[in-house]
């Protein structure tokens, strides 16, 4: 019993880290412009099939492969920014919520010409390592590995650049930090596409353990929300305890109770905490 | 102000009546089924815009009224033996007391906040659901197809719910009218405009809020009975489909919010718009790319919707297209 706990936990912490690498990315955003990004999903899909297409078409190693995906969110974030949200960064909640989604309509409507909707999947198995009776796939290794060491890399940028600086500012109080001479459109833009970065690479890393279409960023879209409320929309810090805290509750979850309880468990603590504490776990009172 | 003698009042039910009448009258199959969509998404818009257009609480979720009064709609017709109307009322009198209940709730979050939590709860609904086991879990419920006979087959029953759904179309879109006019209503307006204001000035916002929202999840209710009875099954991914609560608010931005005509004139465009990018040879492949690009052009260009920007265009027009 104890062995068995064990191992579902790592297994579900280790997602978790993955988790939070995309939470992390929805929640920077809305921390820094108010933004719910619908096209969240979307944009974790194409990270899966930049992966998929680099892996298969050049034969790039698909942990290498992250990092032109990287980029390539970082300019999937710049276009969204500045066809679809920068007009309406100051309009009411649903405007910039329907120009997300809009968005998202666009790329799953190319994505389902260009790709179709049968699974793919990264063949690029690793095999797996045993430490006591733990048996965890390096792959999943791998991808964790991959998260933190995104998620280090966030935080020295965020922390400790002129630029990153400036994010925070922004975040903090736009007009003030324009009174500063901040350039508060570039940095929007800037964020917005750090947001979208995350996005793609946590579906870089989970194209390499699960099979996937054009469709799969959804799910990670609407576990990317609970892991936001959970943490705190807006601290990126607590999108990662967040992302840790549903991928245990996803391992642990189906050793009391059938496999098709964890979303009731997920959605019901989601509302749960909006409820009792909005600003999240980490927040303040 | 005699609302009787508005034609702002008539103008949508004119409009309604007739189509809906000239459909029956013309008693063809196809005819009604393409009907029978518009005049669905119709009456989940305008119920939506209720909530959304006066109040401007953005609900993201509201197909849970939907699917939770379809089911509970369904099962009273197809296990208990319910009538028609009957089970209608009652999916839709549940859809309601679940509004009264996570109103109390959860309308005391503001803006995004409010969104994001009724997509949890479609979620958490629809999650609930599956695992049900008297609604049938994740297979879902089939009709009992004795349930058909009480209408003279199963023919003749989808005529029965076709007039039904005209009947409830027609109710919402007095009730949207009656609310928008009312002093009740101007306090729903006062408090999408700013609810602090609203309330120092002696609007009873929570009541309020709690209020509108069972209105606006009331007839969701009633329609997915309607819905699902036609259809002959329910299951929860038919039921709790984020897309077309999505597609609901598209709707209502499109025609305008906060205007009785808009969410009709939305609902109406909209699926004209499917009808012809989902038959053309060009865009078959491409209709939700190209749907979403109207989308964007419409939010970031006309905020206000069709009928918004007509009334602003046509100071004339603000009486006639309420």
């Amino acid at each position: 019993m104890f062995s068995q706990l064990a191992s579902s936990l790592t297994d579900g912490l280790l997602l978790g880290f993955v988790y939070g690498v995309a939470a992390m990315g929805l929640t920077l955003i809305w921390g820094v412009m108010s933004v719910i990004n619908l096209a969240h999903g979307p944009v974790i899909a194409l990270g899966m099939f930049a992966t998929y297409l680099m892996f298969t078409l050049l034969g790039v190693n698909p942990y290498l492969a992250l990092v032109p995906v990287a980029f390539f969110g970082l300019l999937m974030g710049f276009v969204i920014y500045g066809v679809a949200v920068h007009r309406v960064i100051n309009a009411p909640h649903l405007s910039s919520l329907l120009a997300t989604f809009a968005v998202n309509m666009i790329i799953i409507g190319l994505g389902t010409a260009i790709f179709s909707t049968s699974p793919q999947n990264i063949d690029f198995p690793l095999g797996s390592l045993e430490i006591g009776f733990l048996t965890i796939p390096v792959t999943r290794l791998l991808a964790t590995a991959g998260a933190v060491l995104f998620t280090a890399a966030l935080y020295l940028f965020l922390y400790f650049t002129r630029t990153g600086k400036a994010v925070r500012a922004v975040a903090n109080n736009r007009r003030a930090a324009e009174l500063m001479g901040i350039p508060s459109s570039l940095v929007l833009a800037l964020s917005f596409g750090l947001g979208t970065m995350l996005a793609a690479v946590a579906g870089g890393l989970i194209a390499t353990f699960f099979p996937f279409t054009i469709l799969s960023g959804g799910p990670y879209e609407l576990k990317s929300f609970v892991i936001c409320v959970l943490g705190g929309l807006g601290n990126p810090l607590g999108a990662l305890l967040g992302g840790l805290i549903l991928g245990g509750l996803e391992g642990l979850i189906p050793t009391f109770m059938p496999v098709s309880w964890v979303p009731v468990v997920e959605f019901g603590l989601f509302v749960l905490v909006l409820l009792v504490k909005p600003s999240g776990l980490l927040g303040a009172k | 102000m005699k609302f009787w003698r508005q034609t702002g009042f008539w103008l949508p039910l004119v409009l309604v009546f007739l189509w809906g009448g000239a459909v029956l009258v013309l008693r063809q199959d196809t005819i009604r089924e393409t009907a029978f969509t518009v005049l669905m998404f119709m009456a989940l818009a305008s119920s939506l815009n209720i909530l959304l257009g006066y109040t401007g609480y953005v609900s993201f979720g509201h197909i849970v009224f939907f699917g939770l009064g379809g089911y509970t709609g369904f099962y009273l017709l197809s296990e208990q033996g319910w009538p028609l109307y009957l089970a209608a009322v009652g999916g839709g009198a549940l859809s309601g007391l679940i509004a009264l209940l996570v109103g109390l709730a959860v309308l005391r979050l503001r803006g995004a906040y409010f969104a994001l939590a009724t997509i949890g709860i479609n979620e958490a609904a629809r999650a609930f659901v599956s695992n049900f086991g008297p609604f049938g879990g994740a297979t879902g419920m089939f009709v009992n197809f004795s349930a058909y006979e009480k209408y003279g087959g199963a023919g003749q029953a989808l005529w029965t719910t076709f007039t039904f759904l005209w009947i409830t179309t027609l109710v919402v879109l007095v009730v949207s009218y009656l609310v928008k006019h009312s002093r009740f209503g101007l306090g729903l307006q006062a408090i999408r405009e700013d609810e602090d204001a609203a309330m120092v000035m002696g609007v009873h916002a929570p009541r309020a809020k709690t209020i509108t929202y069972v209105i606006s999840a009331f007839f969701p209710g009633i329609i997915g009975t309607l819905y699902f009875f036609k259809n002959g099954n329910v299951e929860p991914g038919d039921a709790f489909q984020l897309h077309m609560s999505i597609e609901m608010l598209v709707m209502v931005m499109l025609g305008g919010m906060g205007t009785v005509l808009g969410p009709m004139v939305g609902a109406t465009a909209y699926q004209g718009l499917r009808g012809y990018l989902l038959t053309s040879p060009i865009f078959k492949d491409l209709h939700l790319a190209v749907a979403g690009l109207i989308l964007l052009l419409i939010i970031l260009f006309v905020p206000a919707g069709a009928v918004g920007w007509v009334r602003g265009r046509i100071p004339a027009l603000r009486k006639v297209l309420e």
